[in-house]
């Protein structure tokens, strides 16, 4: 994916939270959002996943420009999948269901082919025998991977996942990267705010360091953790890598 | 001893360990259905018990020459009261949907409509309703009168009801819902609803129960349910308490299979550990 962003704003009230943000990536499988809490990572990242509209400035994906209207945006929404910190399943179905939800009820496909769809992957990430219990019989590491799956179960153009690891414990971080990690090898183009320093320097084909609302520092992985030109940047990586 | 074993307490423990016994009152491993038996039968001893003190003679033969009139006033309430559950669950499910609309107009109009009838007694409502609504439109089916304004004044409290259930599922639910691309209407059938129902079971049980005892009032329109009949069985026979026991007993056998039925789908409905 190539992903052009240009003077992008967006205010809540008297807050502007994106500050005329511009970037342009090359052809990249996977770009890594980071930096400090609330500098805006993840309100780009809803603009980016067509969940919100910003107040001003565009986006664009490969040739095609997002249109800031709600049935264009549902479309989109359609073709992408999104992953939440706080995994956001539909908790009164099981994980097998919540699977199979968006197969059935958005992409037109009957029960039974979507139930076929859906065992291998399951199987694939170990989820197997765990597929007919509700969220809250799953762990954190559990519920995080089933919604990485209902995103991806669609085939998705891209992937947008915000914070995917950071409401879980170390040992479920770890699967859920594992997981991220297969994904990439598979060809899923992908867009991630983490806090996870060293698995973003690892999979990410770009990085782009977001703080007060404006993109400060972008580029490969290696130039941008190591020779920051942004001092502010420096700080950042200083603090969190020590 | 026999019943000592249906409470869980063996002869041995009730002598050797009083510290045990304490502890296993507390906890007695009888059945909660169990339970509601023993007590129902104490309560109802109790009352018949009560019964019995009043002064003077019971007089059932006189009641008992009139039950066709009991049994008739029954159905009435039966049907009426269905009638009006039914209605009343979705007008309630419309208004908290104008409650929660987005246009300042529907939200106005759904406010007004939930604050105007709870605000007035269902006394008033059925007279106004009756006397005044209904002829001026044409309707003259008491019947349908009595059902229709039954349904309005309960789908008012339903309103609030739901639109609390509503309101309690988090946002981060419809975002989801969104992310996977349903749309508003899918989003609120497919998971904002489902979740919410549950919430709101306990709620609206309570508000189905309290509909059919207000079922009660349309007698003032002349609709002969059972409290009318019952207080017409009583105007004859000048046998108070004989007409008035089996009306309440012909609202618990109404009442009491609706709660059961709102525990079990409440038990049905539980998805969290």
């Amino acid at each position: 994916m190539r992903l052009t962003i240009k003077d992008l704003t967006q205010t809540f009230g008297t807050t502007r939270v994106l500050d005329k943000l511009s970037l342009e990536t090359g052809s990249v499988h996977a770009l890594v959002l980071v930096g400090p809490s609330g500098g805006g990572k993840s309100t780009l990242l809803r603009i980016l996943a067509g969940l919100d509209t910003p107040t001003c400035g565009t986006v664009t994906f490969d040739d095609t420009v997002l249109q800031p209207n709600e049935a264009s945006l549902r479309l989109y929404r359609r073709s992408v999948g999104t992953v939440f910190q706080s995994y956001n399943l539909f908790p009164h179905l099981s994980a097998r269901e919540n699977l199979i939800l968006p197969l059935v009820h958005v992409h037109g496909l009957s029960r039974e082919e979507a139930l076929s769809r859906v065992e291998e992957p399951l199987k694939r990430f170990h989820l197997y025998e765990h597929a007919s219990k509700r969220p809250a019989e799953l762990s954190g590491g559990q519920n995080q991977r089933i919604a990485i799956l209902r995103a991806m179960i669609v085939k998705p153009k891209r992937l947008f996942l915000d914070e995917p690891t950071s409401a879980l414990d170390p040992e479920m971080t770890a699967e859920v990267l594992d997981m991220i990690e297969s994904l990439k090898e598979s060809g899923t183009d992908f867009v991630l705010v983490t806090h996870a320093m060293n698995f973003a320097r690892r999979v990410a084909d770009e990085i782009a360091f977001i703080g007060d609302g404006r993109a400060l520092a972008h580029g490969p992985a290696n130039l941008v953790f190591e020779n920051p030109e942004n001092p502010r940047v420096a700080t950042f990586f200083e603090q969190v890598l020590r | 001893m026999f019943f000592a074993r249906f409470l869980g307490v063996t002869a041995g423990t009730t002598h050797l360990h009083s510290c045990k016994l304490s502890k296993t009152l507390y906890a007695m491993n009888m059945s909660r259905s169990f339970a509601h038996i023993i007590v129902a039968t104490v309560v109802t001893i109790l009352l018949i018990v009560a019964c019995f003190q009043v002064p003077g003679d019971w007089n059932w033969s006189g009641v008992w020459e009139y039950r066709q009139k009991f049994i008739s006033g029954w159905l009435m309430t039966l049907g009426l009261s269905l009638a009006a559950l039914v209605l009343s669950v979705a007008i309630g499910l419309i208004v908290a949907l104008f409650l929660a609309a987005r246009n300042p107009l529907v939200e106005a109009t759904g406010r007004i409509y939930v604050e105007l009838i709870r605000g007035t007694p269902l006394l008033v409502q059925l007279l106004l309703g009756f006397y005044v609504v209904a002829n001026a439109v044409g309707l003259e089916n008491r019947f349908v009168v009595g059902t229709l304004v039954l349904a309005a004044f309960s789908g008012a409290y339903m309103a609030e009801i739901f639109r609390g259930g509503l309101n309690a599922i988090p946002k981060t639910q419809r975002d989801s819902a969104r992310a996977i691309g349903l749309t508003r209407w899918q989003s609120f059938r497919l998971v904002v609803l489902p979740q919410a129902v549950r919430l709101v079971l306990p709620a609206i049980a309570g508000q189905l129960v309290s509909l059919i005892k207000d079922s009660s009032l349309l007698s003032v329109i002349a609709i002969s349910e059972l409290t009318l009949n019952a207080q017409e069985v009583n105007s004859f026979t000048y046998s108070t308490l004989e007409s008035y026991v089996p009306l309440a007993i012909g609202y618990l056998m109404l009442t009491l299979p609706l709660s059961a039925t709102a525990r079990w789908l409440e038990a049905s409905f539980r998805y969290e550990r």
